[in-house]
């Protein structure tokens, strides 16, 4: 195979990237057009190096691939990256939406453009990172360290009340992440190692097992976000400016989705058994309660906030039935609200940056003066409503199907959230695209630029080609699914099997 | 007999006795020379305290005991000395600007801290309770006259004041413990006391919680840190960056050597009593900085929490509590040593300037110094992948495996309550309007910031022989 270790190149590219940004010195507007076109062209050859991955995965192999090793910490710290095909899709997520984030910064960014794309390139590093460790310690680093560079963006390059938004974010985020880290470290001492794949073959107590899964549970239904852990994600969207919205919705979010595959499922499967209906509750609370909320506001970024919360629902329900239609639905429904939400964010961006107000009010009739947009925005948001032939609808729909064969009443109320979410996405719609064009600050809008195309159009094609033809994203993940359902499925029965006989 | 056979080899103390006798040599410069020498002086010291350093480095690995057992060179000394060689060296090197002044050439002023080093170096080593409070007071009595050096402005002197007066009541206290310690077991040496305390008795006990408020009171570590935000406050800014690093690791070093080696027979008895002063340390240094505007005040509640964080550590009392001490102390040693080069830069128009609000948009006018601080703030609290986050992996990881949850837990839980108000001063550097420029930095200043800050934010690099050092010199002491 390969000599040179393309996981950690694709890692640390970005990183490399940041400090070329840095070494370009100057303030004039040639510095920022240098920093712009550097950012850029290091997410490109990240995606480009991180397609080289997907080449050479073989996706019949449920084991992690592209594994190096190397000594760091003493006694059983080491450097240990690798991918497997639950996480291979979402680091190719993170490398293919950063370019986008990118362009969508060029024009809106103005002021301190080089710390903006060195802030942006590390958080990519650490992003990455977070998919790719195959050691506790190490995932802890990636997973917290991409707090700073966020907690930066928002509060330098966001709205009005970005201050308490960046804290909320960060201090939220923190107090979750530090429980999980007292998780990790009993488990350091259970084990004797971090390495994250003998952890997944060293038995845990049962305790230890329920107090670990809750601690895990404190950091990532923090990140995901999970009702009612859920309050900072519609403040840190609306404050952040669009590529953060679109960085924190695409993918920041899927690090807690990632948490409950790698860590929960596998590591503590009685716990997790034993959870399963908190999950589902909390699941279709958030799936029918945020819809809900969504249906009353008036900003457009909160809406789309709110509608992330439940699909993030659909996720943990899928995650946590525990069945392969189940976990492999989460894990594309993942990958296709990450492609999905960060495309209605961009799509917010875009009559932002012409308006400079997100209120729905201000908008109506869009759809004559930008006959585009308006397309790219409903293909967006009916893949958002979960309409087949679009990428949401595969998600949506084998999560269900996993969760029917485990709980119906939870798929039951779920299925809600289908309903209700066509009602607040085509109101959505239709309040700002459809109507009379009456509004005289509406009439001088211009359509799409051709920036502007070309980062909505690869979006437009990914989610109607995984709409149509999921079969790529679903044979990438299938053997690593399937070897985590079994271990947890035998997992769960040796002892349900070893009650009975007692 | 000669003198060496009878057990008293001069070779463990010979970096001791080369300090004593370089900073008298220095002290007879100045005081023959005059108050133009202050330069001079100063920078013989620098190079006397690296020469130590190199000697200490020098000695041969594993244990020797001199003095009748009084004085102890093992790897853990060693490693603690070369820190606090370190953080006074610094130090030196930060207050050349304070010198610089006309009002306050004071060439006593290297010598104060070449001895108040000399006792750290033997409080470091110390194998019984005589020598134990010989080094201690020769640390503290420098320390009280550096802290009043500025001698005209009031604040000063009164920090002096107040240190004196508390630390002559924590040593008294400290004396007290140590003479009911002698009462109740018979002897001074600590391994004489490990021998004779096994089962833990009335009086016995009375001796150990005075012997450690002696000790809680050099390493501020609550209730015993009324001193603290003041002294921080009124000290010159060089001496308080000296006050936070080199005497702390020696306080925490022999804190570390006393409870460890002379009391393992009643753990359970001094855990109760660190982990209380653990946890409370810990909440007041988070939740007493939030009202801070100074940012002298904040550091000094800053580092009554971290030594807060240090003490979790040393309440597990195994070996690896030891090695997560010895890691947090010079991951703090750095962070602090930083921070305090940055508060040193913050200049303007040749005055210095020690509110948070004078950070106000740093990032735009410094943005080198904003990021640099910045780094150092995420990284006191805890935020990987930076130097802060390995110190407290490393001393909860120990009380995790000591089963001190309740300890973890509240840690952890006000670290968070931490990170608030160190992300104010990040807000305030990098979210808010600009408050002025900043005078240029002086180069010793610039030079210890780029070390301590490279040092702060490439930690992970080299974390692994930092972490084998450290558990090298944990073993030694068990």
């Amino acid at each position: 195979m390969t000599t040179w270790p393309i996981l950690s190149v694709t890692t640390f590219l970005p990183l490399v990237g940041a400090l070329i940004v840095y070494l370009s010195r100057g303030d004039d507007e040639a510095a920022r057009r240098n920093s712009r076109w550097i950012a850029l062209w290091t997410t490109l050859i990240t995606f480009a190096v991180s397609v080289i991955l997907v080449m050479r995965f073989d996706a019949s192999n449920p084991d992690f691939q592209f594994v190096e090793k190397a000594n760091w910490l003493a006694t059983g710290i080491t450097y240990h990256m690798g991918v497997d095909g639950i996480s291979l899709p979402l680091v190719i997520l993170t490398t293919a939406i950063m370019p986008f984030c990118i362009i969508a910064s060029w024009k809106a960014i103005t002021n301190r453009v080089r710390e903006y794309m060195m802030a942006f390139l590390i958080l990519e590093t650490l992003m990455i990172g977070t998919f790719s460790a195959l050691d506790l310690v190490l995932f802890y680093l990636f997973f917290e360290g991409g707090l700073i560079p966020m907690f930066l963006i928002i509060g330098v390059w966001g709205g009005p009340r970005r201050v308490y938004a960046s804290f909320k974010f960060f201090l939220y985020t923190l107090l979750g992440s530090v429980l999980m880290l007292l998780a990790i470290m009993a488990l350091y001492w259970n084990g004797g190692t971090t390495d994250i794949p003998t952890l997944m073959h060293t038995a845990v107590p049962r305790s230890l097992q329920t107090w670990a899964w809750l601690a895990f549970f404190a950091s990532f239904a923090v990140k995901m976000p999970m009702w009612p852990v859920h309050t900072w994600l519609p403040d840190a969207h609306v404050e952040a400016p669009t590529a953060g919205s679109v960085v924190l919705a695409a993918i920041l979010l899927k690090m807690g989705g990632y948490g409950f595959l790698r860590f929960s499922l596998p590591m503590f499967p009685l716990a997790s058994h034993d959870f399963a209906p908190l999950v589902f509750t909390l699941s279709a609370i958030a799936i029918i309660y945020t819809s809900l909320v969504a249906l009353m506001q008036e900003d457009m970024k909160k809406l789309i906030a709110y509608s992330s919360v439940a699909h993030m629902g659909f996720v943990t329900m899928g995650i946590f039935a525990g069945t392969m239609q189940g976990v492999a639905g989460g894990v594309f429904q993942m990958i296709s609200h990450g492609i999905v939400s960060g495309a209605l964010f961009l799509c917010v961006g875009i009559v932002y940056d012409r308006m400079h107000t997100r209120e729905i009010a201000a908008y109506g009739g869009l759809v004559n003066r930008m006959p585009l947009y308006a397309l790219t925005f409903m293909v967006f948001t009916m893949a958002n409503v979960g309409l087949p032939g679009t990428s949401g609808f595969v998600g949506e729909f084998m999560t269900l199907l996993g969760t029917f064969k485990v709980s119906i009443p939870t798929a039951f109320f779920a299925t809600f959230g289908v309903i209700l979410s066509a009602a607040y996405a085509l109101w959505l719609y239709r309040k700002v695209v459809f109507g009379a064009l009456v509004k005289p600050s509406l009439m001088s809008m211009k359509d799409l630029t051709l920036r502007e195309c070309v980062t909505l159009f690869p979006l437009i094609a990914l989610t109607i080609l995984f709409g149509v033809y999921p079969k790529p994203v679903l044979d990438m993940s299938a053997a690593s699914v399937q070897q985590l359902v079994n271990n947890y499925n035998t997992a769960v029965t040796a002892v349900k099997a070893a009650a009975l006989l007692q | 007999m000669s003198f060496e056979t009878a057990g008293y080899q001069l070779a463990p103390v010979l970096p001791e006795l080369v300090l004593a006798v370089g900073a008298m040599a220095l002290l007879m410069l100045g005081a023959y020379r005059g108050q133009e020498t202050t330069r001079t002086v100063t920078s013989l010291a620098v190079l006397l305290l690296v020469a130590v350093g190199v000697l200490v480095y020098l000695q041969p690995a594993g244990k020797q005991v001199t003095f009748g057992g009084s004085f102890i060179v093992d790897d853990f000394a060693r490693f603690m000395k070369i820190l606090a060689l370190i953080g006074s060296a610094v130090t030196l090197v930060l207050s050349t600007e304070f010198l610089s002044d006309p009002s306050r050439r004071i060439f006593e002023y290297a010598i104060l801290v070449l001895l108040s080093t000399l006792g750290m170096m033997v409080l470091i080593s110390a194998g019984d309770l005589i020598s134990l409070y010989l080094g201690l007071e020769l640390m503290s009595l420098a320390l009280y006259v550096v802290a009043a050096s500025n001698r005209d402005n009031a604040k000063s002197t009164e920090a002096g004041l107040k240190y004196f007066v508390l630390g002559a009541l924590s040593s008294g206290m400290l004396l007290y413990g140590s003479s009911l310690i002698y009462g109740f077991t018979g002897t001074v040496s600590f391994t004489g006391i490990a021998a004779a305390a096994t089962v833990s008795n009335v009086g016995l006990v009375f001796g150990l919680v005075f012997l450690l408020a002696g000790l809680c009171f050099k390493v501020s570590a609550v209730p015993f840190h009324m001193w603290t935000p003041d002294v921080y406050e009124g000290a010159p800014t060089p001496v308080t960056a000296f006050f936070a690093s080199a005497p702390k690791v020696a306080a925490l070093a022999v804190f570390t050597r006393v409870t460890l080696t002379a009391f393992p027979g009643i753990v359970s008895q001094w855990q109760q009593i660190l982990v209380f002063v653990a946890i409370a340390s810990m909440a007041l240094g988070s939740f007493a900085a939030i009202g801070q505007s100074n940012i002298k005040r904040l550091m000094a509640y800053s580092s009554i929490g971290h030594m807060g964080f240090a003490l979790v550590g040393l309440a597990s009392g195994t070996v690896e509590g030891a090695q997560g001490v010895l890691m947090y102390i010079v991951i703090y040693v750095a962070m602090t040593l930083g921070s305090f080069s940055i508060i040193l830069a913050m200049r303007r128009n040749g005055q210095a300037v020690e509110q948070i609000s004078d950070f106000a948009g740093l990032s735009r006018t410094n943005p080198l110094l904003a990021f640099m601080f910045a780094m150092l703030l995420f990284s006191l609290a805890g935020i990987p992948p930076l130097a802060g986050f390995f110190a407290k992996w490393y001393v909860f990881v120990a009380a995790i495996k000591a089963n001190l949850f309740t300890l973890a837990v509240v840690g952890v839980l006000t670290s968070v309550v931490g990170a608030y108000y160190y992300l104010t001063i990040v807000k305030t550097m990098y979210f808010d309007e600009p408050a002025g420029q900043v005078d240029p930095v002086r180069v010793e200043v610039k030079t210890v910031l780029a070390v301590a800050g490279l040092f702060n934010i490439l930690f992970a690099l080299f974390a692994g022989p930092v972490v084998s050092v450290a558990s090298a010199a944990a073993k030694s002491l068990f």
